[in-house]
């Protein structure tokens, strides 16, 4: 065994060993173990990712001294290695990004458990993307969802605190419905493996003795993880607590936690049941509906909002639906589509909460959308990290959110089906819709303020000098977009082959 | 002729302070003791009325159901709508498990390879009498250590929302913390007897229960939970000073650090030999007697120690926001 492919075992425990030291560390210690552990993890997975795209395939990796059904185990490919780097990436520049907004706005002596809940959370997203076993990938759902709660509630204030009491209900009942999906599973199939698991519900369907459960499971399964990852009717948690927890939070909540569930379903999929029966369940029918819905309805809501970060978390509930109506298509090509979608996403959503906060900053910390006339003109760098995420996000070529629009056009043809038409009119509507909040956003910061106004409102300017941290990580962020706008090729061919080792 | 004795040792003799309690004179502890409040709680009237007025004001513009007929409608629709989603969750849930595969029956796809290994080969394996304690801490010890970070994560949010570290000033800890003894019956004599000889058998019991784990049913989760329970006895019988004097929060850190620490490497020690075929040399010992299946014992003693402290710092934090 290569030495390299311990880096799975090692990420994780790195990530949880030093949440564990952190709870001892004061603030400062704290903060650079933190950007240590993720720096860290981030290379080694690129270590990682490079000597998988060497050698090809997958391995499994025993974690213990006793193999597969008895024990536990975690398995690593390509695709598993890029999701870790991308993740480690955004996590790192989400922290960077909203560390002088975490100073004003978490009480000091608890900044040291901030970096606990963060170095966890980044243990449970590694391993629930590298976990073998349905049960492990339940312990770190666990851990994903308190560490979740805290981060939105540790900038204490009633709607922060009311924004994690719906979290905490909402996601709770995702988290029962997978238990109890994963128990009857269990029951059904005698085994907690994924690959074994797989062996069996093969020999169910064939039989065809416990079809009926089986479906209710998947079904339970599917809706739980939706649940959990806000699909549109059970977005309503969604906004509150992406707008009003501190700004890290949120990015990490939404360009990391919901992705997290949402990589597990695609490995329940793939790995646990298997994509052809999941695509003959008619489940995924369900899904693409409710996709279909909330690319409307997220974008319509976002029109509707005149606070900016609530206006970004909207857009979140649109961009979900893209995810779920790719899985909804029933073809490789449409997973394949949302596999990136989850990284360019990641990679735009961060960039937009982090540079809104920019602007809001300049705007006399006023988040209503009237009052951010001309604020890329008194932040540039943020000015520019706004207009960049939304053209992304609208699907200007060059950017990741075009290769993503791509794809699902693609994924959509190429299979021609009933499903082909809606998809592509949805798809060019929600375009439209997103082109109109996002553009008229960026039309207005840099639309200039009079002076005798922005004197009465209290604005101010701030100059790329004052903020070296904030440009680099905005700098960061906007070359992460080009690159997986215009080098997109070589990941989709990661995700391809992953999908292919997932079988 | 008697002795001389002084006033204050006469009324400490037993004799007289039988003889003070069967007359009714006093009782001999209702001087420590207090029950309720030295002071009745008077609400400000001024205040409550204020309350009482701006909660009638939001109520009527957010729940205006005479003027505003769709807020009406959906009253009853969420109701409504709830109580369908329930009936066919559970009508759903119902017809699943009807089609299950009987409880119990050795035809069953539980009853497999997997299963068999365990009850077979465990004590070979782990050295533990106690099948459970051998698949939880040795065959599937990722999961737990896992489940363990649950718990220290969830202490992590209590403390985000519960402790007080606000330092002086209104609603500051030291404040908050008379409030607690002010309405805190103090020196309860039952309370205290009782606890003086239940807690040091809860303790050892609990203790007990951690150190056999991996013997007779038992572990160190349960362990924990006990002592834990032993704890929070004490703390309700002798207030937060007489605890203090040896659970402080800085106890509480060292001691879920090290157990975590020692957890985290251990673990990751054997994870590591094993991954790569090596040889652990952790001796397994005779099955049945307390020092023995390897690293089971030590990690119980770290699960339990992790527990109680849980359990202790979650009834602080929830009485008086801190340590």
């Amino acid at each position: 065994m290569a030495f390299v492919q311990n880096v799975p075992f090692f990420s994780i425990m790195i990530s949880m060993f030093s949440g564990i030291v952190s709870s001892v560390l004061p603030k400062k210690p704290a903060k650079w173990l933190n950007t240590a552990a993720i720096s860290v993890i981030g290379a080694m997975s690129a270590w990682l990712l490079g000597y998988m795209i060497e050698v090809g395939g997958s391995y499994t990796f025993m974690m213990g001294h006793f193999p597969a059904p008895w024990g536990n185990e975690i398995r690593a490919g390509a695709l598993e290695a890029c999701m870790a780097l991308v993740f480690c990436i955004i996590m790192l520049l989400s922290m960077l990004g909203g560390r002088k907004k975490l100073d004003e706005e978490v009480e000091h002596s608890k900044h040291n458990i901030y970096y606990i809940l963060t170095d966890l959370l980044l243990s449970s997203l590694l391993a629930l993307i590298y976990t073998n076993d349905l049960f492990t990938a339940y312990v770190f759902v666990e851990i994903n969802t308190i560490s979740a709660c805290g981060l939105i509630m540790i900038r204490q204030n009633g709607r922060t605190i009311e924004a994690a009491v719906r979290y905490m209900i909402m996601s709770l009942l995702g988290s029962g419905l997978l238990l109890m999906g994963i128990c009857m599973l269990y029951d059904l199939t005698g085994h907690l493996l994924m690959s074994n698991i797989k062996e069996a519900v093969h020999g169910i369907m064939e039989a065809g003795t416990y079809r009926i459960p089986m479906i209710i499971t998947i079904g339970l399964m599917t809706v739980g993880l939706a649940i959990k990852s806000a699909l549109f009717p059970f977005h309503s948690w969604l906004p509150d607590a992406y707008g009003y927890s501190t700004v890290s939070s949120a990015a990490m909540l939404s360009s990391l936690v919901s992705k997290g569930y949402i990589f597990l379903l695609v490995k329940i999929f793939y790995r646990v049941i298997g994509f052809d029966v999941i695509c003959s369940s008619k489940i995924i029918n369900v899904l693409f509906v409710f996709g279909l819905c909330a690319m409307i309805f997220g974008s319509v809501s976002a029109i509707w909002e005149k606070d900016i970060r609530r206006m970004i978390a909207f857009s979140s509930v649109a961009q979900i639906g893209y995810i779920y109506m790719g899985f909804g298509l029933g073809t490789t090509e449409g997973v394949v589509a949302s596999l990136f979608h989850i990284m360019a996403h990641a990679a735009t959503k961060s960039l937009l909460f982090i540079s809104a906060i920019g602007l809001t900053d300049v705007s006399a910390g006023s988040r209503s959308f009237f009052d951010l006339n001309g604020a890329a003109y008194r932040n540039k760098i943020a000015g520019i990290g706004f207009t960049v995420g939304s053209l992304s996000m609208v699907g200007i070529p060059t950017f990741a959110g075009f290769v993503s629009k791509l794809l699902f056009a693609e994924a959509a043809v190429i299979h021609p089906s009933q499903k082909m038409l809606p998809t592509l009119i949805v798809l060019a509507i929600s375009t439209i819709l997103n082109a109109i909040y996002f553009l008229k956003t960026v039309i207005r910061i840099y639309v200039p303020e009079k002076d005798s106004v922005a004197k009465e409102k209290g604005f101010t300017t701030v100059s790329i000098k004052e903020q070296k941290l904030y440009t680099a990580t905005i700098i960061a962020f906007v070359v992460l977009n080009l690159v997986l706008g215009m080098m997109s090729e070589p990941i989709i061919d990661i995700i391809q082959t992953g999908l292919g080792n997932f079988a | 002729m008697s002795k001389k004795i002084s006033e204050e040792e006469y009324r400490r003799r037993l004799t007289v302070r039988m003889k003070q309690w069967i007359s009714g004179e006093k009782d001999p502890y209702l001087g420590n003791m207090e029950i309720v409040p030295s002071k009745e709680f008077v609400p400000d009237k001024k205040k409550m009325e204020q309350y009482q007025e701006d909660r009638d004001r939001v109520r009527s513009k957010a729940y205006d159901t005479e003027h505003n007929p769709i807020y009406r409608f959906f009253r009853h629709f969420y109701k409504a709508a709830a109580l369908v989603c329930c009936l066919a969750l559970i009508t759903i849930l119902m017809v699943e498990v009807s089609y299950l595969p009987p409880v119990g029956s050795d035809k069953n796809p539980g009853s497999n390879e997997v299963a068999a290994k365990y009850i077979e080969d465990g004590l070979q394996d782990t050295g533990a009498v106690n099948i459970v304690t051998g698949m939880i801490l040795d065959y599937r010890a990722f999961d737990t250590f896992g489940e363990s970070n649950v718990l220290f994560i969830a202490t992590c949010t209590v403390l985000i929302l519960l402790r007080n570290d606000k330092k002086k000033g209104k609603g500051s800890a030291e404040q908050e913390e008379k409030r607690d003894s002010f309405y805190e019956p103090k020196n309860d004599a039952i309370l205290q007897t009782v606890a003086s000889v239940l807690v040091p058998i809860i303790v050892i019991f609990g203790i007990y229960v951690i150190l056999n784990g991996h013997l007779s049913p038992g572990g160190g989760f349960s362990g924990g939970a006990i002592i834990g329970a032993g704890l929070i006895l004490y703390l309700n019988a002798f207030g937060f000073e007489k605890t203090e004097r040896f659970f402080t929060e800085k106890t509480y850190k060292t001691v879920s650090f090290c157990a975590l620490t020692f957890y985290c490497l251990a673990k990751s020690y054997s994870f590591y030999t094993g991954a790569h075929h090596l040889e652990s040399g952790i001796p397994l010992g005779t099955p049945g007697a307390i020092l023995s299946s390897g690293l089971i014992l030590p990690l119980n003693i770290c699960v339990g120690l992790v527990v109680a402290c849980t359990m202790y710092a979650f009834f602080a934090l929830f009485r008086k926001g801190g340590f």
